[in-house]
């Protein structure tokens, strides 16, 4: 009995040492972990994505994969950074949370001016990361919605992409009656992300924007966002649900919308670029039956197409301790090689300029080449002038909406009260 | 030499009685270490913090500083010589969450109670099968609530969800609804869960109080011809009272606390929020660690002021000595 013990701990004692020569003398094996949430195929392609940079190096990385919604992602994440947690080496953040965790991140310039990113990027997405100064994060893809339409729909009622949400609300209507008349109970017009979360404000931002009514709160921090049309786009917004929309929308994730669309029960849908390859997959209702097109518009002189501005980035934790290979990591799934890797399986947009000329890309994503434009205007989440409150301003706001869209409170009284609210918050 | 023993125990400096309660102290010291740790630390750091500013940022580090009862109610003066409240006592968030609790609380313990007996009085009878059955009815308790909310969240969905499919193949409903969508159904969705994983726990609870009555009262009462429904009233349920009372006050602690169940199917509605998940929301998804410390502080003082005035009113022996 005793024997055995002791055989075990030496055999362990002997395996720990073998571990740490291991690591001295050979400088890899490391084991570097990125968390990241799980959307689309992401979790699925993450081997793919890494095994030539495993490879080159030696190294493994390792996905720690979280919930869908970016909310919880983000409480996690915080947490973590504020123990300063050395379980994690690498974070992908959201185009919104880089002034939130600045400080718990290393700076990335001189490693991405080294491999050429500074110059590759757009600028734009580079200066959205980039927080006095230092690179927080590195951008691996950017997002910008699209208006997902059925063409085989479209051209059965002889009906024209809209351009304006009324248009939508028409044709989304007239189809979905003419196809139920038809005998598909199943089928909805319109498909968007209604939950209560952060995918709700950008939702929402993009009506509320599209109909002249400002972004919640401006860049020079004035609260504008209790005014007649944001009243009027929540409103419209509102009519939809239980009428061209099925009133689960009021429950939906980007996920959940994507399951609607993509068994062929959505006439449209409001989503990110993810979904256009997945909606051409080999198991999809609607392969080769859909196109993308900008959102549309909201009415009058004011009214224009908003897209609000999404992507994520990587960054490296200063409290990891692997952080040579973590950053590595961090500027190999940068770089044009993994960002068109992901293009291809993925979908995402790339935010390395060239990869939009590039032949293989645009082949698995035609619409990229018409997609510069609407990413480059699209309309940023009020994350900058509200710093570290940004997150109660968008609960206080995506909560609003969804009393608005839910019916359990009018446009009129839910601005008025989130204006007052946003006051309070920002006041201090 | 006498050896009194009044003398043997002036020698020994105590009491037989003295000694017991000693040798009590020192087997129950473990446990009272451990409470102390897990129970009364928490709970003073939770009291402490709501005193204090504390936030994400410095809650590790100890940066942060007194706030006194800011957290909880605070006049603050504006430009314009108005006096604007602030603090949880005042949030109309916070009561919305505090009504939303109690509901809560007062229709599914209510439920669960009157179907945990009734499962109760059907499983003390005797039939074939019996124990087969009792483990059956254990199911949904056994079964994290994480994975059983996940489970009813899929079973509620208005696109693909079972429950829709089947109320409308019975034509009970023209169009699948969105139950855990929809403000007014919300709130039934998370009921219909959490008495669905409850009731069992009540059953077995009332079900050992059941097996407590003696035979012999049945067989009194069988003899003279009483009608069941009369036993029932007049027997069975004085009788299973005590039982039913413990049982009733370790779900309204569980139901007045709850969390999981709602953070799962229904996050973030204004319509089934709870005092937990708003504590839990400050803290970590605003990383407002003062705030939602005052939130967990007052939810265990309204915990406390249930529970009194539960034993108080109805008078329950949680001792289980002396009593019928």
């Amino acid at each position: 009995m005793t024997d055995k013990i002791r055989s075990a701990a030496l055999r362990s004692v002997a395996l720990a040492a073998l571990a740490v020569a291991g690591n001295a003398v050979f400088a890899e094996g490391i084991e570097v972990t990125v968390v990241s949430g799980a959307v689309g195929n992401a979790v699925a392609n993450f081997e793919a994505l890494v095994a030539p940079w495993e490879e080159a190096t030696g190294n493994t990385a390792v996905l720690v994969p979280m919930p869908a919604s970016t909310t919880d992602q983000f409480g996690q994440y915080r947490l973590w950074l504020a123990a300063q947690n050395g379980d994690i080496d690498l974070y992908q953040t959201d185009v919104i949370w880089a002034p939130q965790l600045a400080d718990h991140f290393v700076d990335l310039t001189a490693a991405a001016q080294e491999a050429g990113l500074i110059d590759a990027n757009f600028p734009s997405i580079i200066e959205s990361q980039t927080v006095d100064g230092r690179l927080v994060a590195l951008p691996i893809f950017t997002d910008a919605p699209a208006l997902y339409y059925r063409t085989d729909l479209l051209e059965k009622y002889d009906a024209e992409v809209p351009t304006t949400w009324d248009e939508l609300t028409e044709t989304a209507a007239r189809i979905m009656d003419g196809e139920r008349a038809d005998g598909n109970a199943d089928i909805w017009g319109f498909v968007f992300q209604g939950n209560a979360y952060e995918g709700l404000t950008c939702d929402a931002l993009e009506w509320v924007k599209s109909w002249g009514g400002g972004q919640i709160v401006e860049a020079d921090g004035t609260i504008s966002i209790n005014n007649p049309n944001a009243a009027a786009a929540l409103e419209m917004a509102a009519g939809w649900v239980g009428t061209i929309s099925p009133e689960g929308v009021l429950a939906y994730m980007e996920e959940e919308s994507r399951g609607v669309w993509q068994t062929g029960n959505s006439v449209f849908m409001r989503n990110w670029p993810y979904a256009y390859l997945l909606g051409n997959g080999d198991d999809s209702a609607v392969k080769g039956l859909f196109d993308v097109a900008p959102l549309p518009a909201g009415p009058g002189p004011d009214g224009a197409s908003a897209a609000t501005l999404g992507g994520w980035n990587i960054a490296v934790s200063r409290y990891s301790p692997r952080q040579e290979a973590a950053i590595s990591l961090a500027i190999y799934m940068g770089s044009a090689e993994a960002q068109k890797q992901r293009a291809i399986n993925e979908g995402n947009l790339p935010t390395i300029q060239s990869l939009y000329e590039d032949a293989d890309v645009l082949e698995a994503n035609p619409y990229m080449a018409r997609w510069q434009d609407v990413f480059l205007n699209a309309v940023p989440r009020p994350s900058a002038p509200v710093g570290a409150d940004y997150n109660e301003v968008s609960t206080l706001f995506f909560t609003a909406v969804h009393s608005v869209i839910s019916g359990s409170s009018d446009a009129n009284t839910a601005l008025a009260g989130l204006q007052d609210d946003l006051e309070d918050l920002l006041e201090d | 030499m006498s050896s009194h023993p009044a003398a043997v125990q002036a020698r020994a400096g105590i009491s037989l009685q003295q000694q017991r309660a000693r040798a009590a102290f020192w087997f129950l010291a473990p446990m009272l270490v451990m409470l102390a740790f897990v129970a009364a630390w928490p709970l003073l750091r939770s009291i402490t913090l709501s005193f204090s500013n504390a936030s994400a940022d410095t809650i590790f580090n100890g940066n942060w500083d007194w706030a006194g009862w800011k957290n909880y109610v605070e006049a603050r003066p504006r430009a314009d010589g108005s006096i604007r409240w602030r603090g949880v006592l005042v949030d109309p968030k916070w009561w919305n969450a505090v009504w939303n609790t109690v509901r809560f609380s007062v229709m599914s313990v209510a439920l669960e109670t009157i179907l945990g007996l009734l499962v109760a009085l059907v499983l003390n009878a005797e039939f074939r099968g019996r124990a087969l059955v009792r483990a059956a009815v254990l199911v949904p308790w056994a079964i994290p609530t994480i994975v059983s909310a996940k489970m009813w969240g899929w079973m509620l969905n208005d696109q693909y969800g079972i429950i829709n499919d089947m109320l409308l193949q019975l034509h009970l409903i023209a169009q699948p609804i969105a139950w855990t969508a929809r403000p007014d159904t919300a709130m039934i969705a998370v009921l219909i869960v959490d008495v669905w994983k409850t009731t069992p726990f009540m059953a077995l609870l009332i079900l050992a109080g059941l097996q407590m009555v003696p035979r012999d009262m049945y067989e009194a009462a069988r003899l003279d011809g009483i009608h069941p429904m009369r036993v029932f009233w007049r027997v069975t349920l004085p009788l299973v009272r005590p039982a039913i009372m413990v049982a009733v006050i370790f779900r309204l602690l569980d139901a007045l606390r709850i969390f999981d169940l709602i953070y799962v199917l229904t996050p973030r509605s204004e319509g089934t929020i709870t005092m937990s998940v708003i504590s839990f929301q400050n803290i970590r998804e605003f990383g407002k660690y003062a705030e939602g410390s005052a939130q967990s502080s007052i939810l265990f003082l309204i915990i406390a002021v249930f529970v009194v005035l539960y034993i108080w009113v109805g008078k329950v022996n949680l001792t289980g000595e002396g009593g019928r």
